[in-house]
């Protein structure tokens, strides 16, 4: 069972009061994207076993979409963040360095 | 290979058994092979065993980085049906279908088949339009299913609960040639007859790298040194984003957890395999009495083998309102598996943007009833570099929004 904070509204719970809502930081194609560049929009994920940032949505709270990151091989949640972001703060990123040295943001990606 | 037979069984009875020999060989890794399978379960031991069987390729080994078939292969609740409504799942579905039913004698290993039955239940109008639907196309596509009623579903499944509070039974979907088989026996039996063959098993190597050269596979580094080869087939399941990171490309793929639980043996229950996918629960009972039970997946991303305990309390909170005599029974053990989603649920048989390079992945939660259909298409595929079969399940179809949409078609599990 995860626990997750909502950065929105500040609470702490379970992750039944919540809503996964798959990758974050995806960049949609504007108008002239090729065929595979939307596909990569739509459907390609990075599915990475290790550090992962995604949506998710505050379902039975506050409403709100906000940010993870989370390890999807120990489930470990190394922070939340607000989704008003193109990237992982820097608070984030360290957080996830001190836990597995050598990570950087960009070399999951 | 000593032939499995009631002649030999008796000949070792005389003899204290002492004359059994391994199933399998444990060879070590050649520096070349024609092609190169990663993943030893159900899938990738089948394609193997095709390819030297239809195409007699047989200088093929199989790298497996854990133990043969300790996968999804031995996770799944072993159920085999085929009654799909979009025409290309329904040919592989019942292509897989009717190779179990003879894949006994096929492999000369006993891998139970059990054709007893898939009744899936209709709990709300819109699955009984779905229901009527699928059944119409089953049809016209060679699947023998039927639309029966509630009298019958009670016929069928005496224990069952017709009038539940929340979502009365209305009638099922009834395949009566779809069943049950031992997950484990159908990997070993497909492992034996590929070492057989001449086929390397290769286990507790992992792959670490692919060596490409000029666009084109020329071999795998693994834990165990590296290996050459002409053709490698990625066979992976859930860890198939992670084997086509190493090859330098991305699939459309989220692995996910799948959990299914085994209750205590019990007296004979129900004698078909039960699938209710409105509240999301099926159901079935071992050859040993256990009800058989899974449910539905987490919603994020994992690699753990472990699911969310809320899941598995859902799904049997929901059995438990349409099979009430089962409230009292105690859950022996639970698991989970990881299973790999694409995005129309339906699986991946492909070539792949690296020449060479073949992938079969997913299957998400229903790839043990595929697993002869998927390792005979995916051998041609990979011998012949098409097949009918696979033809609707490549990677193109994500880019042309040619979609195989069984999510809607299926409901949920599937």
């Amino acid at each position: 069972m995860l626990i997750l904070t909502c950065p929105c509204c500040g609470v702490s719970a379970e992750e039944t009061e919540f809503a996964a809502g798959g990758e974050a930081h995806i960049t949609r194609f504007g108008p002239g994207a090729s065929d595979e560049e939307f596909r990569d929009y739509l459907f390609a994920r990075e599915n990475p076993k290790g550090v992962h940032f995604e949506r998710w949505r505050h379902a039975y709270g506050c409403g709100k979409w906000f940010h993870a990151a989370r390890c999807t091989v120990t489930l470990e949640v190394f922070g939340t963040y607000s989704a008003q972001t193109l990237e992982p703060p820097l608070a984030i990123r360290d957080a996830i360095a001190a836990r597995r040295p050598g990570w950087t943001w960009g070399a999951a990606e | 290979m000593k032939r499995y037979s009631a002649f030999a069984v008796a000949r070792e009875a005389l003899r204290y058994h002492k004359g059994w020999g391994r199933a399998w060989r444990a060879p070590e890794p050649k520096a070349r092979y024609d092609v190169i399978i990663v993943g030893a379960g159900g899938h990738g031991l089948a394609t193997a065993y095709y390819l030297g069987k239809n195409f007699g390729i047989t200088n093929v080994a199989i790298l497996e980085k854990g133990w043969l078939g300790g996968g999804n292969t031995g996770r799944n609740t072993t159920i085999i049906r085929s009654n799909y409504l979009q025409d290309s799942s329904a040919a592989i579905f019942e292509k897989a279908r009717s190779l179990y039913e003879d894949l006994s004698q096929d492999l000369n290993y006993n891998v139970m088949f059990s054709p007893r039955g898939c009744l899936m239940l209709a709990q709300t109008q819109s699955e009984v339009r779905g229901y009527e639907r699928t059944a119409h196309a089953n049809a016209l596509q060679g699947v023998e299913t039927e639309w029966v009623g509630p009298e019958r579903v009670k016929e069928l499944l005496p224990i069952i609960n017709l009038d539940g509070p929340r979502y009365p039974v209305l009638g099922g979907l009834w395949q009566a040639r779809a069943g049950t088989a031992r997950h484990d026996a159908v990997a070993w039996g497909y492992a034996r007859a590929c070492s057989d063959m001449g086929m390397d098993i290769i286990q507790n190597c992992e792959v670490t790298g692919v060596m490409r050269a000029g666009g084109k596979v020329t071999g795998v580094s693994t834990t165990r040194g590296e290996i050459g080869c002409d053709k490698l087939g990625m066979v992976v399941a859930g860890h198939s984003g992670v084997l086509a990171d190493l090859a330098g490309f991305r699939l459309p793929i989220e692995s996910v957890a799948l959990q299914a639980l085994v209750s205590e043996p019990v007296k004979p229950l129900i004698d078909i395999v039960v699938m209710a996918n409105t509240v999301h629960g099926y159901m079935s009972q071992s050859d040993k009495g256990e009800l058989v039970i899974g449910g539905g997946t987490d919603s994020f991303n994992n690699y753990s083998q472990r699911g969310s305990y809320h899941h598995i309390e859902h799904t049997l909170a929901a059995l438990i309102e349409t099979f009430p005599i089962i409230s009292r029974i105690k859950m022996l053990r639970q698991w989970g598996g990881i299973v790999d989603m694409t995005g129309d649920r339906s699986p991946i048989l492909s070539k792949t943007p690296v020449e060479g390079i073949f992938v079969n992945c997913g299957w998400g939660t229903g790839g043990f009833k595929a697993i002869p259909g998927s390792g005979w298409a995916f051998a041609e595929l990979m011998a012949r570099g098409q097949s009918p079969l696979a033809e609707e399940f490549s990677l193109d179809r994500f880019t042309e929004g040619r979609f195989i949409d069984e999510s809607v078609a299926a409901g949920v599990a599937h």
